[in-house]
This record gives C-alpha cells, sequence and structure tokens, in this order.
C-alpha cells in the first residue's frame, strides 16, 4: 500500500467533490475508505496498492474528470 | 484535449453568452422581430450551455448526478417547450454563477495563500567552493547553504560559519532579530538581518519547523467538525431524496419544467458550501495574525469551552528570574551599580545574569581577594574596601548592621521573591530582590477570558501551595493546586473532561505533554516551536497569553458565521422549494438566480470573517 497526496488546482464547485470522489472509488486497487478530496485546500489523499495500479493512473483519472493536478506527493 | 479547451474558456463563452442575450433583446425592442431573438437566445443557449455540457458527460460517465447534469436537463427542458429566453438565462446564470463563486472564493482562501507563499523557493549552495542557486526541492539534508544580509533563510539548519542578527517574526511573532552565532540553530522562513551565514541543513521543506506550520495550517482547513460531518451526510441523502421529488412531480403534472426546476433548486449549494468557507476564512484570518487552529472541531470546543487550566513557571509567569526592583541605601547609585557588575561578572548563577542583565552598560572596578563562601555569596576588595554580596546570613557573619534594611527584606519575602544584600564594610548599600515575574498585563489577559464567558481559572503547579494561593489571590482566579505531579494535572484534567465541560490547558508543552493531550484543547505558549505544533490544538504563535482571549473571540466568531451560513442555506431551500410549487409566477430563470445568489451570500457572509477586528471589542 502506498500514500498518495495531489495537490489540484483550485477546486470552487461543491460538486467537485462528488466527482473526484466517486471517479477515484471505481479504480482498481484504491483503497475507498483512504479516499479524501478536501475542498479548502484543493487536495486529494489516498492509499492504493501498487502493485495493481500506476500512480499516474490516478493522475489521469482526475484529469479526465476535468480538474488539473499540480503536484503529486508518494509515500 | 478539446475538453480541456472549452473549460479554460468557460468564462469567454459566458461572455459571448451575455452579449448574445443582451444584443438579442436590444434588436428585439429596435426591430420587434420575435424571430431573431429567439433565434439568437438559442445560439446564446448553445454556447453557455458548452462548458456545462462538458461538465455533466464527465460526472454521468462516472454515475454521478451532479448539478451540470440538473442544468442540462433543465435547458433541454426549456428547448423541448420552446422556452429559449429561459434556457439562454439559466445557462447564463449559472456560468456566471460559477465565476463569481471562483472569485470570491479566491479571496477567501488569500490568507492562507499569503501564509504558504512565504516558503522559500530557491537556496543558495556551496558546492565545490562555488554558490550555484538551486530549486529548494534539490537541496539535501547536509548541504551547506549561503545566506547573505536581507535575504530569507530557506532551510533548517546550524550555522558553521559567520554570525548575524535574525528576524523570526514569522516563527514567534517576535519582531526584535536575535544574535546567532557559530554552531546555533537557525530556521527556514526567518530573515538575515544583518550578517553573512553558511548553515549546514538539517530540514527542509516540509520537515523544516515553518514547513510544519504551513502544513498544519493547510490541513486544518479541512479538518472537519461533527456539525460539518452531519451537514456533508445530509446533503449526499439529501441530493437524491431531491431528484427523485422532482421527478415525481414532473411525472404526476406532466410539467416538465416544474419537475426540472425542483432538481435545480434541490441541488445543495449552499449548505455544501458554507461550512467550508467560514472555516477556511477563519483559519485564514486567524493564521495572519498568528493564531493558528488545528481544524474545525477545535474552532467550536475552544468556542464553548469555559474551563481555562494553567500551568505556574513559564505560562502565567515569565519563567525566568529577573531583577524586581533594587533599592540604594547610599545616594551614589552609579557606584552601587558598578560593584554589582564586578562581583556578579565573576558568577554563572541564574541570579548573578540578571542582576548583570539589570545593571547593564557600566564601569566595573578591579576585585582582589575574591572569594565565593557557598550557600552565602561572595567576598572581594574594591579599593581596599570589603565588599559583601549574598543573603542575611553572610551579612550576620561579617557583623554587617541590618536593622535598617529588615522591613524591606520582610516586604520582599512576603511577595515570595528572592533578594540579595550588597554591603560595603559593615555598612549596608543596597538590596536588590529577584523574581520569576507574573507576564506583563496577564490580569488583563484573564480579565478578557473572563468576559468572553470562561467560568473557571484554575493553576495547577508543581511548587509549593503558597506560591501558587499568592499568585491565585492576586490573578482572581478560581482556585490553585500546588504541589501537583504531571500525573495529577493530567488527574484533574481528565475528571472535569468526564463531567462534560469543555477544559482548555495551557501549558509550556515539555513537561505538561499528558495534560495538553488530556484536555479538550491543549495550547503550549512555545510559539511557533516543533514541541508546541505536536502538541497544541491552537498554537499561538506570540509567546504571549493576549492572544488566548483573542483566540476564543475568534473561534466564537469562526463557529457563530457556520451556523449563519447552514440556516441561510436551509431557509433558501426550504422557501424556494414552497415557491415552485405554490407560487405559479416562479420561473426556472429566478429559481437558478435565488440559488446562486444562496451561495454567493454564504461566501460573502464568510468573507466578514477576513475584516474581524482583532483589538479589542
Amino acid at each position: 500500500m502506498k500514500q498518495m497526496t495531489l495537490q489540484l488546482e483550485t477546486l470552487t464547485c461543491p460538486s467537485c467533490l462528488l466527482k473526484i470522489e466517486k471517479g477515484l472509488k471505481r479504480l482498481e486497487g484504491i483503497d475507498k475508505d483512504s479516499v479524501e478530496v478536501m475542498f479548502n485546500s484543493s487536495r486529494v489523499k489516498l492509499s492504493f496498492d501498487d502493485s495493481k495500479l500506476d500512480s499516474n493512473e490516478i493522475q489521469k483519472t482526475i484529469e479526465n474528470i476535468g480538474y488539473d493536478v499540480l503536484k503529486t506527493t508518494l509515500k | 484535449m478539446n475538453t480541456k479547451i472549452i473549460y479554460k474558456h468557460k468564462n469567454h463563452l459566458m461572455l459571448v453568452s451575455l452579449i448574445l442575450i443582451v444584443f438579442a433583446f436590444v434588436n428585439y425592442y429596435v426591430t420587434h422581430n420575435k424571430n431573431i431573438l429567439e433565434i439568437l437566445l438559442m445560439i446564446a443557449s448553445i454556447v453557455g450551455l458548452l462548458p456545462i455540457l462538458f461538465q455533466a458527460y464527465s460526472a454521468l460517465k462516472i454515475k454521478v448526478i451532479s448539478i451540470d447534469v440538473l442544468v442540462v436537463l433543465a435547458v433541454l427542458g426549456a428547448f423541448i417547450i420552446k422556452n429559449y429566453e429561459e434556457s439562454a438565462i439559466v445557462t447564463f446564470l449559472f456560468l456566471f454563477g460559477s465565476f463569481l463563486e471562483q472569485k470570491t472564493l479566491n479571496h477567501t482562501k488569500k490568507a492562507i495563500k499569503e501564509l504558504t507563499d512565504l516558503t522559500p523557493l530557491e537556496a543558495a549552495v556551496l558546492k565545490d567552493g562555488l554558490t550555484v542557486k538551486i530549486p529548494i526541492e534539490e537541496v539535501l539534508v547536509g548541504d551547506l547553504v549561503v545566506v547573505k544580509t536581507g535575504e530569507k533563510v530557506p532551510v533548517d539548519g546550524l550555522i558553521v560559519e559567520g554570525s548575524g542578527y535574525l528576524s523570526e517574526a514569522s516563527l514567534t511573532g517576535e519582531s526584535i532579530p536575535v544574535s546567532k552565532t557559530l554552531s546555533d540553530q537557525v530556521y527556514a522562513s526567518s530573515i538575515l538581518d544583518d550578517g553573512h551565514i553558511v548553515i549546514k541543513t538539517t530540514a527542509v521543506l516540509e520537515d523544516t519547523t515553518f514547513g510544519k506550520i504551513i502544513e498544519m495550517v493547510v490541513e486544518a482547513q479541512d479538518k472537519k467538525s461533527r456539525a460539518w460531518q452531519f451537514i456533508d451526510r445530509f446533503s449526499t441523502f439529501y441530493t437524491p431524496v431531491v431528484l427523485i421529488f422532482g421527478l415525481l412531480m414532473g411525472l404526476l403534472t406532466k410539467d416538465l419544467e416544474l419537475g426540472v426546476t425542483i432538481l435545480v433548486l434541490g441541488c445543495p449549494g449552499a449548505l455544501v458550501i458554507g461550512i467550508p468557507v467560514s472555516n477556511v476564512a477563519g483559519i485564514g484570518f486567524g493564521a495572519k495574525h498568528g493564531i493558528l487552529f488545528k481544524g474545525s472541531e477545535t474552532i467550536s470546543d475552544l468556542a464553548k469551552s469555559d474551563v481555562f487550566i494553567f500551568d505556574k513557571t513559564g505560562t502565567l509567569t515569565k519563567g525566568f528570574p529577573e531583577v524586581v526592583e533594587m533599592i540604594a541605601y547610599d545616594s551614589n547609585v552609579d557606584k552601587i551599580k558598578n560593584y554589582y557588575k564586578s562581583l556578579e561578572e565573576t558568577q554563572t548563577h541564574p541570579l548573578a545574569k540578571s542582576i548583570l542583565n539589570y545593571v547593564g552598560d557600566v564601569s566595573t572596578f578591579e576585585v582582589k581577594d575574591l572569594n565565593v563562601i557557598k550557600g552565602q555569596g561572595i567576598k572581594g576588595y574594591i579599593n581596599d574596601k570589603r565588599i559583601l554580596l549574598g543573603n542575611q546570613a553572610l551579612m550576620d557573619d561579617y557583623q554587617v548592621e541590618l536593622s535598617s534594611v529588615l522591613n524591606d527584606i520582610k516586604r520582599f519575602e512576603d511577595k515570595g521573591l528572592s533578594y540579595v544584600i550588597l554591603a560595603e564594610e559593615e555598612k549596608v548599600l543596597s538590596v536588590i530582590s529577584i523574581g520569576d515575574q507574573l507576564r506583563d498585563n496577564i490580569n488583563n489577559d484573564l480579565k478578557r477570558l473572563r468576559q468572553l464567558g470562561v467560568k473557571d481559572t484554575y493553576i495547577l503547579s508543581g511548587d509549593n501551595q503558597g506560591a501558587v494561593d499568592k499568585i491565585k489571590d492576586s490573578l482572581n482566579m478560581t482556585q490553585g493546586f500546588g504541589g501537583m505531579l504531571p500525573k495529577d494535572k493530567k488527574a484533574f484534567i481528565d475528571k472535569l473532561v468526564l463531567e462534560g465541560r469543555k477544559v482548555t490547558f495551557i501549558g509550556d508543552g515539555i513537561n505538561d505533554a499528558p495534560s495538553l493531550a488530556s484536555a479538550t484543547i491543549g495550547i503550549s505558549i512555545k510559539g511557533g516551536t516543533d514541541v508546541a505544533i505536536e502538541t497544541s490544538d491552537v498554537v499561538l504563535m506570540h509567546h504571549d497569553l493576549y492572544h488566548l482571549a483573542t483566540a476564543k473571540r475568534l473561534a466564537g466568531k469562526i463557529l457563530r458565521n457556520m451556523w449563519q451560513n447552514i440556516i441561510i442555506s436551509l431557509l433558501v431551500v426550504i422557501v424556494l422549494l414552497y415557491q415552485v410549487l405554490y407560487n405559479s409566477q416562479m420561473t426556472m430563470s429566478i429559481g437558478m438566480l435565488v440559488h446562486e445568489l444562496s451561495i454567493l451570500v454564504v461566501i460573502l457572509n464568510g468573507m466578514r470573517l477576513l475584516k474581524t477586528n482583532i483589538k479589542e471589542k
């Protein structure tokens, strides 16, 4: 399991949160309970199984929903 | 890729749609041509709908019914009944609403952004005798970093070369620069006011003390309180309910517009955004003024806390001995100061240090035959005169006449102060009293807390009961307990918490860690240090208690602001739904307008926090 934090462009609509959260939870290998989309800091925190899922895939998913990822940190 | 282009030009599309709408109506009033009006409004609707359509599509792809989906449905509904005026205005209002939300929301986040912008971006690293500027991310622990006058220290580290004056205001709130030299610790974000130093990096970015402060504030914005979690849960449950309700109404009344209008109005925009907005504005405002809250629950607890418990040494008092008063029994005060300095300069005792600080930069005499008499003081000869400096026992041993000074000594003893007597031959020249004094204005700080509804203030201290009682009485505190070990303090706090009271504990954060953790809210008085960040729920960047009451007052304001926002958004939803069902004048455009306005109102209400008056009343 790896922990990932993604800094997104400023989130301004409340429904963005739901979209990003649901979008990420659909990915295979994501720890569903760990997904946390933070409105004020425009950050996403999650844990995922790196044997099943590539971190680039996570970033791409968010970008496909329509939000720019500015910075990612993996732990 | 074309999705990105459309998102990027969202605001342009909004503008185009506005121009088209205005032009359509102006043209209609001049030419009275209804066809052109309708065509122009139709184009405006399509232009405005584009970005919403893409957002709706991306939401549907992941099976989310977002507000975009509902707006698209609403506009399609308007198209079906050929009401292009409605569709154009609804799309424009929706785009304009989100545009304004974005602008105002960025404003509420400004205070925190200003703080994070203080993070240094690059460092001048010394490599093979050359200084190279590199991005801060590439600096490694152990690297040598050069800092010149006027520059910001980019990393935490130890000085290995040079010395200088550093302003650490961003960490401690203290504006007077501190002198630092070889092997002293320097902190990222402090500014080198004067000098030139080379430091060996011990921590970079998030690992620096400043980085931890930033991280704490950034994380705090989204730490949810129980009320916030409740509203979040409420809104996730509320949306599908409204969706079904809207569909049912649409089907039953065969009124497509009514059904879709209910859908749009049912989106809990203001409700979802209200609490975060108050929180981010309040936390940002606090951070700007040196008050860091760790989250929304902390804010709510501090606002409600009515028991404040203080540690004594270093919390209510300054924590180090200081000269309280110097009495001179001889008119030559300068000579007395010279004597003090000449004798104390040879000593390392903490009392000697505070006396030297007090007399300041005066000249000294040569002292001959200096003798330290253990537990009593010192004896020496200046200009062949025997000078004694010490306690009463020392004076008695050398037959110094004390009768004239006994009154003053008693006064000091009553206040719980230490004192030192200075004698020339058999005559007393001066008595100096030293003590760990109460912080300046502490009485007023406690009074402000009481005015904010704090019912009980306690002192818990390891010191003797007598010393504790004196402070308790002079500060009008509820009760004081002396002789307490850390575990006794913790037990005392646990008991109050168990009684259901919201307890705030204020200590130094070093030997008080258990108490800080047990209290509902723990506050360390250590300013922006690692200890304080780790142990405190609220970090006060200033080394004083003035900001304690200010923090409580701000917490109360943020809490009230959140509730105002909850009430505003609930009322808007209720009133709108009622209007839709019982008022035939109600159109989708008006509904959309009110919906967007309510979001703006809660944002603007949150922004009021940024204008809080931090000073008294």
